[in-house]
């Protein structure tokens, strides 16, 4: 599948996003955040961030953009389009957050509802966004179980990592426990996408060319002539392959900077301290965000769609 | 509304005869003359006359080579349109209800009023039937021809989609695959027509019938008595021949 950059940086940026939302909620909801309102502001309105980029970046690939609104209609059958609402759903308790961080509001019950609404709709928001892949059956490498569970891990540890940063910047006692849902979160994340790529090598769609044609199998038959010279949209949009060679080389280093570099710089930060600390979980977040694009790169330009199976494919 | 239909009044479709389809791709460019002034108009073509030109088309003809035992390679055409699935996937995953299945006859149509432009639709087709338009920013495709079909302005026996009325070879035949007694649910019933891709479980309408069976003897393909003995086939050929094959093979 093309990897379109818009998409790649919504489901990112956004997933991110969410997960810095997930885990500011939680440590609120055990009482373990610092009662330090621009600290609160400052995490809540990053989360912010992240997910309206991701969202408006979303919109940038439509054709009709103007028109996105009718997207949140179809929430009865489309994952698109439940995930719409459910984005938007998850703005009221974060505004909310934001709101009584901002009045200083310490009514605990309050907190507990709003922060609990956060993590609920945050979640769902992403299990939604995964849906969207993990529900197409034309891709074998997105319909599967891998799709939702990576969406998840993906987004809890992007946000886990991010709050590792602010925890550390500003030296609060939290911080380790932070660390520690970081370091969680890498780890189950490194192994569910070496678990994830080793399941793509034999993972085959059960289309082949003898289903899709109807005339024999792989190796029976074969595309003698394409309907035409040139390439088209669809062998542009659903056509791209990219090299195995490059591949395995891009997963690597999605995992050298996705995930192991921010477990060790994470581990220095625990043990060293002062501003090495700060340095070191600054380039975790830096690290992390470059591999996770490449990761979601890869997710794309990995997934092969089964009508390449009337370009030329034998299998899909 | 993008839930579809439990059921459609009838099952519009097209049977392909992949026996007799040549490859001449007259319906494809029949069906984007039609279509570029009909219901999903403009056919946008970009650069068509420069070195990189692309296009939205609604049918393709893609061309097979079939490995058969004992024989050499055989070629098949085969066109490919939006087969107007039962349980069309490209209909439900769709957010904005731009993409909708017609309860009457079981069309598969697209809104360009309202389609967003998302592409999801296309990424959920198995069959390469959806056609964004980059230049309208929507997604287009196979009609059916809805404005030929319905059409009473035409003579009725042109009342038939544009890929099926201008085959040459007579390879493409149009009606209501929902109905048993129908010419095409006979067609397709005796020549043992099937679905594309069934495990992709979008239950598609259109049926396509498969090449027969090669013919190998000169009878096969009514060849007489005469030829078939110059072929080494004495039975049924004259006393001469018989003589003079006599003398010849000794
Ligand atoms: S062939 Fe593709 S576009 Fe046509 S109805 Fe089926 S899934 Fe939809
Ligand atoms: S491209 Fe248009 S028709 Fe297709 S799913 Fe998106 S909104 Fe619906
Ligand atoms: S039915 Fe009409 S729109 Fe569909 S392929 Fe044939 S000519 Fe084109």
């Amino acid at each position: 599948m093309h990897p379109a950059k818009s998409v790649i940086f919504f489901t990112t940026a956004s997933g991110a996003g969410y997960g810095l939302l997930i885990w500011f909620a939680l440590f609120g909801l055990l009482n373990r955040m610092p009662l330090d309102r621009d600290f609160a502001l400052v995490v809540l309105g990053v989360a912010f961030t992240l997910v309206t980029a991701g969202l408006l970046s979303s919109t940038a690939h439509l054709g009709h953009p103007e028109r996105a609104w009718r997207a949140l209609s179809q929430w009865k059958t489309s994952w698109l389009s439940r995930e719409g609402v459910a984005a938007i759903l998850a703005y009221l308790p974060m505004f909310a957050y934001g709101y009584i961080w901002f009045m200083g509001i310490q009514d605990r019950n309050l907190v507990a509802v709003v922060a609990g609404a956060s993590i609920v709709l945050s979640l769902v928001t992403v299990y939604c966004t995964a849906m969207i892949y993990a529900s197409l059956k034309t891709i074998r490498a997105w319909h599967n179980g891998y799709t939702v569970g990576g969406y998840l891990i993906f987004s809890l540890m992007t946000g886990a990592v991010l709050l590792t940063f602010f925890a550390h910047l500003r030296q609060y006692d939290m911080r380790d426990e932070v660390s520690a849902a970081a370091l969680l979160t890498l780890g189950v994340g490194l192994f569910l996408k070496q678990f994830y790529w080793r399941f793509l090598q034999t993972a085959s769609s059960p289309s082949d060319i003898g289903t899709a044609t109807g005339l024999g199998g792989p190796g029976k038959t074969t595309l003698l002539e394409g309907p035409h010279t040139e390439s088209n949209y669809l062998m542009d949009e659903m056509g791209f392959r990219i090299a195995r060679k490059h591949a395995d080389k891009l997963r690597v280093y999605a995992s050298m900077l996705g995930f192991v570099l921010p477990i060790v710089l994470i581990v220095m930060a625990v043990f060293l301290g002062g501003w090495v600390e700060i340095l070191c979980t600054l380039f975790a977040v830096a690290f992390c965000a470059v591999g996770i694009l490449l990761e979601r790169w890869l997710f794309f330009a990995e997934a092969r769609h089964v009508v390449t199976l009337y370009y030329g494919a034998a299998r899909a | 509304m993008t839930s579809l239909p439990t059921t459609t009044e009838k099952k519009l479709g097209l049977v392909i005869d992949l026996d007799i389809c040549v490859g001449c791709h007259a319906c494809a460019v029949n069906c984007k003359e039609w279509n570029t002034s009909g219901h999903s108009a403009p056919l946008t073509d970009k650069d068509p006359y420069g070195g990189d030109p692309a296009g939205v088309w609604f049918n393709r003809i893609h061309t097979f080579e079939v490995r058969e035992e004992n024989s050499n390679g055989r070629t098949v055409h085969f066109p490919k349109s939006c087969l107007h699935c039962e349980a069309a996937p490209c209909v439900t995953v769709c957010p904005t209800g731009a993409s909708y299945k017609r309860e009457e006859d079981g069309i598969v149509l697209v809104n360009a009023d309202t389609c967003i432009g998302c592409k999801l639709c296309s990424w959920a087709c198995p069959y390469g039937a959806r056609e964004y338009d980059d230049s309208a920013g929507v997604m287009k495709k196979c009609t059916l021809c809805i404005d030929k079909i319905y059409n009473e302005t035409l003579r009725p026996e042109s009342r038939v989609p544009a890929c099926v009325s201008t085959c040459p070879a007579g390879a493409r035949h149009f009606g209501d695959l929902g109905d048993p007694d129908s010419e095409v649910s006979k067609l397709s019933a005796a020549r043992g027509g099937y679905a594309l891709m069934p495990e992709q479980d979008c239950k598609p309408v259109n049926r396509y019938l498969p090449p027969r069976p090669r013919k190998k003897e000169a009878a096969d393909i009514g060849a007489s008595a005469e030829v078939r003995a110059k072929d080494g086939n004495l039975e049924g050929a004259g006393l001469l021949a018989r003589l003079v094959d006599r003398v010849l093979s000794r």
